[in-house]
């Protein structure tokens, strides 16, 4: 076992894949001689030469369509998108091509790129480097869509991702790259060497795409949450001291509805917390999911507590982050209902 | 004072006019140089203004891009468009008459595909657009098999999933048509790259309209290609009309298409698309380059869309109706049919006796595709079945759905049974 940040983790899932398979390539804006503006692909250029890690043009659109031409001549490309608030000009080659390509041709085509991509807040990025479009790709059917929470769990699903036969967005939760961040921008950082994820097997190891992840066992309340936000849940279910069960769903395509729905079930109440905008937002699909298999079972309507439905703004962005005491709040809320 | 004023492109002749093709230049067939392959785009950058033409008024072959092809090889290529015509003809009819949903007809631009698909080895990877059904032709697709796809029957290949035309043929190096255009081009790109960092020998080819030439993949292609030097051949195929939209809407009025391969770094060839062997010469010289490691080539082929965009389309409502006849390129299959008669090679006769075995040909087919059913009679695919192939693997939701249709399947079945 090695101690690593997420950025290393995520550097040694391409390492260990670029090393197993001679199909895998890694390509993106500065991702090969420079390694990456968040250093996720430092060295692999010099130990894997500039035919396996490659810098592009800037255009993303350019850069998803070579991956889709790539992935169907027998490649494994891995293409970064360098903040998923530009991934956007790729959207039509996500959406219609990437996507549909082994469905519109009944399985004679298909493209297994994975798009690795940071998003997130609480950098004070803005609204052009702060957002959290998952919910964008979890619309789109053919897509798997993973958002890790901690560098073991990024290592393993970044491995499985690009080991899967089906295209992945894998969102990085750039705020928590160097360490778990508990929602208080005024707090010392905190490194990954503190917290038990940070442990990273230096080998290959898979995480199953598909599997949530208790990260906390309680009896009260399950909270759903993924991403940075996992680590401010945690922080606000200890300001509150309620016994909440906090579910790190992982994986938002396909969704462990099994293990979600049984801790509803159990609990009687859910708090759903993501940091995108609220309205369509993926929580919509946990509470409806929830709802449906649950409603019986159910103590207290289902909260949401999420970014407000305005654009990231830069000067108030502490003030737009849902903290953790928009959390305990609706936690305390959840508790109180009749 | 000076007021700016915004300059809308209009073609010139609508409805009721008399059609006007002064905008083209044509040079005599045979004029334009045959460069080295690996000559640079700039040294090369004529090519981009002129048009290499190789069949001459006199339906003679000329100049230095004639690829002296074998007569018998010019007759297979005449039997290739004449059946993409006539394959063309019979899926318009059959969608007139309520059999198929759509269509669209490749016609006065067969040369194109056929030429291309001809020069190129079957190993390349072809990544095409609408009006390139030649392509599969050429490398001997079934015609059954396409007309399966347009009925979406039990043997369409897209299992049901697409409207007519969008085929795909694996096995046969040839990928699947999409209704977004142009998306097709930067990901020829991209399985070439792969290509070449495998270092293979094969290339890939790929087809764009004129008029969907203005979209950023275009750019994303040219650029991607350019930077990395791809094995590539990037085709635009300018057949001035795109729906309703005259080619000065993706900028032709100001430079051909072909010359945006030099602003790329790219050399680029306009060829005169309704000329079956300059076709084919600019075609084989883009691959020897791309072979050869001389990277992509843009060639724009300068034909006409002498059919409406599709079996939805009414081009009486925009352009002049006789315009086709007025169209200085003329006919393909006519300027093929009369070199090799000029040849000794060919007859009116002989041409006449392949359109009929063509047509039985074609009708054959047609009987045999209908036997896999219809849209609108058996048999039918099973409606269950589009849930497969949205992953590799069936998720456990999409399990839970199909699971969902097929009691509302079973349902209906039994209700019907009993009423």
């Amino acid at each position: 076992m090695a101690q690593m940040n997420m950025v290393q983790a995520i550097n040694s899932a391409l390492d260990v894949m670029l090393g197993r398979d001679p199909r895998v390539v890694v390509f993106g804006e500065d991702v090969g001689y420079f390694g990456g503006v968040f250093r996720c692909t430092d060295g692999l250029q010099r130990k894997y030469g500039e035919h396996r890690v490659l810098d592009t043009p800037i255009a993303e659109g350019g850069i998803v369509a070579a991956a889709i031409g790539m992935g169907v001549n027998g490649l494994r490309p891995v293409a970064e998108i360098q903040f998923a608030d530009y991934i956007y000009p790729a959207f039509d080659q996500i959406v219609s091509e990437l996507a549909r390509l082994r469905y519109r041709t009944a399985g004679d085509f298909s493209a297994p790129v994975t798009i690795r991509t940071p998003c997130g807040g609480g950098i004070r990025g803005g609204q052009t480097h702060s957002q959290s479009p998952e919910g964008v790709f979890t619309h789109v059917c053919g897509l798997k869509v993973v958002m890790p929470s901690n560098p073991y769990d990024a290592k393993g699903l970044l491995i499985s991702s690009i080991e899967d036969e089906d295209p992945v967005v894998f969102f990085e939760p750039k705020r928590i790259y160097n360490g778990p961040f508990d929602g208080d921008p005024h707090k010392p950082a905190v490194p990954w060497s503190t917290h038990p994820k940070g442990e990273v097997p230096e080998g290959h190891y898979a995480i199953p795409i598909g599997k949530a992840e208790i990260v906390r066992a309680g009896q009260d309340v399950t909270l759903l949450t993924y991403g940075t936000m996992v680590h401010v849940a945690e922080a606000a279910v200890q300001l509150t001291g309620i016994d909440a069960e906090i579910i790190d769903v992982r994986t938002m395509v396909p969704l462990d509805v099994d293990t979600l729905c049984t801790s509803v079930c159990r609990t009687g109440r859910c708090v759903i917390v993501h940091e995108a905008t609220r309205f369509s937002g993926f929580g919509a699909e946990l509470s409806a999911s929830v709802q449906e298999e649950c409603f019986w079972h159910l103590e207290a309507p289902i909260a949401r507590v999420t970014g407000w439905d305005t654009p990231y703004p830069h000067a108030f962005e502490w003030d737009y982050f849902p903290g953790p005491a928009r959390i305990a709040a609706a936690l305390r809320g959840v508790m109180e209902a009749r | 004072m000076t007021q700016s004023r915004l300059h809308v492109p209009h073609p010139p002749a609508r409805p009721g006019e008399k059609p006007d093709f002064s905008y083209l230049e044509i040079p005599p067939a045979g004029r334009e140089p045959r460069p080295d392959t690996l000559a640079s785009a700039l040294e090369i950058e004529q090519l981009g203004t002129g048009m290499v033409r190789v069949l001459d008024e006199h339906g003679q072959a000329v100049g230095p891009w004639n690829p002296h092809l074998e007569p018998e090889e010019l007759q297979v290529a005449l039997r290739h468009m004449l059946l993409t015509r006539r394959f063309d003809e019979r899926m318009q009819r059959m969608q007139r008459q309520g059999r198929i949903s759509f269509y669209m007809k490749s016609t006065g631009e067969e040369a194109v595909a056929v030429a291309q698909a001809m020069a190129l080895q079957p190993g390349d990877m072809l990544f095409p657009s609408y009006r390139t059904q030649g392509l599969f032709i050429v490398r001997g697709k079934s015609l059954v098999d396409l007309m399966c796809q347009c009925l979406s029957n039990t043997r369409d290949m897209c299992r049901g999933r697409q409207m007519p035309i969008m085929y795909h043929w694996a096995e046969g190096n040839i990928f699947s048509i999409s209704g977004n255009l142009a998306t097709q081009f930067p990901q020829a790109v991209g399985w070439a790259m792969a290509a070449a960092i495998k270092g293979e020998d094969r290339i890939a080819s790929s087809w764009i309209g004129e008029g969907a030439s203005a979209e950023a993949d275009f750019h994303h292609a040219l650029t991607f290609a350019a930077v990395y030097q791809a094995p590539v051949i990037l085709n635009v195929v300018n057949n001035q009309w795109a729906i309703s939209s005259f080619q000065g809407f993706a900028g032709g009025e100001r430079r051909t298409f072909a010359q945006r391969g030099p602003g790329y770094g790219i050399p680029g060839v306009r060829v005169d698309g309704n000329d079956f062997l300059a076709v084919h010469a600019v075609t084989r010289w883009a691959a020897e380059r791309a072979r050869a490691r001389g990277g992509p080539t843009l060639i724009e082929h300068v034909t006409y869309r002498a059919a409406a965009h599709s079996t939805s389309d009414d081009p009486s409502r925009y352009r002049p109706k006789e315009e086709w006849q007025s169209w200085p390129l003329g006919d393909p299959i006519t300027r093929l049919k009369e070199h090799l008669i000029g040849l000794g090679e060919w007859s009116e006769e002989r041409h006449a006796a392949l359109e009929k075995e063509l047509e039985a040909h074609v009708t054959a087919c047609w009987k045999e595709a209908v036997t896999y059913g219809t849209l609108s009679e058996g048999p039918t695919l099973d409606p269950v079945s589009m849930f497969e192939d949205v992953f590799h693997d069936m998720p456990a939701h999409l399990k839970r759905q199909r699971e969902a249709l097929r009691r509302l399947l079973a349902e209906q079945h039994a209700a019907a049974a009993e009423g």
